[in-house]
């Protein structure tokens, strides 16, 4: 599990080290800005369905190795999306909160957005086990905001697409089932567990 | 005579070296690959490569230009892909040569014209203009073209002439983006006929001193400076005057986002998103977006009277 967890902590740091390079070599083309945020956005988004897939894949196969690499996944989707957030303050309005503000309050991608991230903060705030301790039951139910966070997320694209849908609807697709399979029968508990 | 506050250094030299070396691998890169396809052709060749001794238009501005990479691999033309870099993937399946343009609607001589028979009695000139895309980025981009008016005034319009229609080749063969229903195919655009005889609308054939590439339009676009860049509809194959106001395909597709009009200004806000300020490409900070793109001292008086937040 050790290796595991290591290997797929550096391949969820890959894409902001390619992010890095192809600044670095001025490969974002003619509007940089634009690029890292949607970059940004896209991982952000890709990680987030992916800490989603743990517990179908657990319903399907039985397998829990999965659901331990779930908090580290999550982590990655918030990181990815403080930057996606970070970018847009930074790069794109470079401070200027009037208009950030404005944004938030009357462009609806840009409010769903926000509040996507908004729902992801008071989960990665207590992602650790000493808050899982604390929470008790309520953290799982707490932990359940990652489903309106998701949903947003990909309202969020779509919203701001202008007349392709295609890529917004293939996210919209995949969280559809993630949230599907949800609704399986646990399944049965392997005979081996069940001896133990 | 006409004293130009620009100096007398063509375009090509103006550029940053490396820009236009990285245009000349460009070039080479696509004739090398086409080279073999494009011979045949060759003889029927009427527009040059490179257009020289450009009259340089009073009209133009002296702002900084957009390097041709930028301007020739970040585009909205949707009949190529949906992507900012998938028109100049796919430009190569547009074939420009032969191409006509039929003319017709309310004029005394309608008919459909070869591009060359189409150009043959206009003097081409370099114009430099602001573009504005309705996404809220811009670029300073020096087109090649000759004023739309000249040609509509060869063909007679009829009083009946109240706009002016344009339309895009429509063929999902040469142009993938119109296997898929993502805009009503094929592309129209209009013009009011006041606003399509102003001495700032322009037919361009031509950026950088040399033919257009098929990502930016080719072999013949419309340039209206004042409005939002999708107002500028790209290979243009039919040229109709008309008597109502022509269904335009943005404005077909999203109604309360993309009106008829679509005068750039900073006062009316794209539903979703602001229009206060934009990015000109190659810019670190957003900048004011100006009303009528820069253009209103030349443009305002054609509006006078309208709720611009009407008829957005």
């Amino acid at each position: 599990m050790h290796w595991l967890k290591r290997a797929v902590f550096l391949l969820c740091l890959t894409p902001l080290v390619w992010l890095l390079a192809l600044a670095l070599l001025g490969e974002l083309g003619a509007n940089p800005i634009e690029a890292v945020i949607r970059y940004l956005g896209d991982w952000a988004l890709r990680l987030l369905l992916l800490t989603l897939v743990a517990t179908p894949l657990r319903l399907l196969t039985g397998w829990t190795w999965p659901v331990r690499l779930r908090r580290m996944l999550g982590l990655f989707a918030f990181f990815y999306a403080v930057l996606h957030l970070c970018s847009y303050v930074v790069l794109d309005q470079f401070f200027a909160w009037d208009i950030i503000w404005e944004d938030i309050v009357e462009r609806p991608f840009i409010t769903m957005g926000m509040l996507a991230f908004l729902l992801l903060l008071p989960l990665a705030l207590t992602s650790s086990h000493a808050s899982m301790r604390r929470l008790g039951r309520h953290w799982k139910r707490l932990h359940r905001l990652i489903y309106p966070a998701a949903i947003l997320a990909v309202a969020h694209f779509t919203l701001m697409v202008k007349a392709d849908l295609r890529e917004p609807l293939f996210y919209a697709v995949i969280l559809a089932v993630l949230l599907g399979l949800r609704l399986l029968p646990a399944p049965r508990r392997h005979p081996v567990t069940r001896e133990t | 005579m006409l004293i130009l506050r620009r100096t007398d250094i063509p375009p090509s030299e103006i550029t940053p070296a490396t820009v236009y070396g990285d245009r000349r691998r460009f070039l080479g890169a696509a004739l090398a690959a086409g080279g073999a396809l494009l011979l045949p052709h060759a003889a029927q060749a009427a527009l040059p490569r490179r257009f020289d001794q450009l009259a340089r238009s009073p009209l133009s501005t002296t702002e900084p230009l957009n390097s041709y990479k930028d301007i020739t691999t970040y585009n909205n033309f949707y009949e190529l892909g949906t992507g900012k870099d998938d028109p100049a993937r796919n430009a190569g399946s547009l074939k420009t040569q032969p191409w006509s343009v039929t003319i017709d609607g309310a004029v005394e001589k309608p008919g459909t014209y070869t591009l060359e028979d189409l150009l043959k009695p206009h003097a081409l000139e370099e114009r430099i203009y602001r573009l504005r895309c309705v996404e809220a980025w811009s670029m300073v981009i020096p087109w090649v073209g000759f004023p739309l008016g000249d040609l509509i005034k060869r063909f007679n319009p009829t009083s009946r002439a109240k706009y002016v229609a344009f339309t895009t080749l429509h063929d999902p063969e040469q142009m993938p983006g119109q296997r898929r229903a993502v805009l009503d195919w094929p592309y129209v655009e209009g013009l009011r006929m006041d606003e399509a005889m102003h001495p700032l609308a322009i037919l361009a054939v031509g950026l950088y001193g040399e033919v257009l590439p098929g990502q930016n339009g080719a072999p013949l676009r419309l340039v209206v400076p004042w409005k939002y860049g999708f107002k500028s509809i790209k290979s243009i194959v039919r040229i109709s005057l008309t008597e109502q106001m022509p269904p335009t395909a943005w404005n077909k597709s999203a109604p309360q986002e993309y009106g008829f009009y679509a005068n750039v200004n900073p006062a009316v806000d794209h539903p979703r998103w602001s229009q206060k300020r934009e990015r000109r490409l190659g810019e670190l900070r957003k900048r004011e977006t100006l009303p009528f793109n820069g253009y209103a001292d030349q443009v305002a008086q054609l509006y006078s009277g309208m709720d611009l937040t009407r008829w957005y």
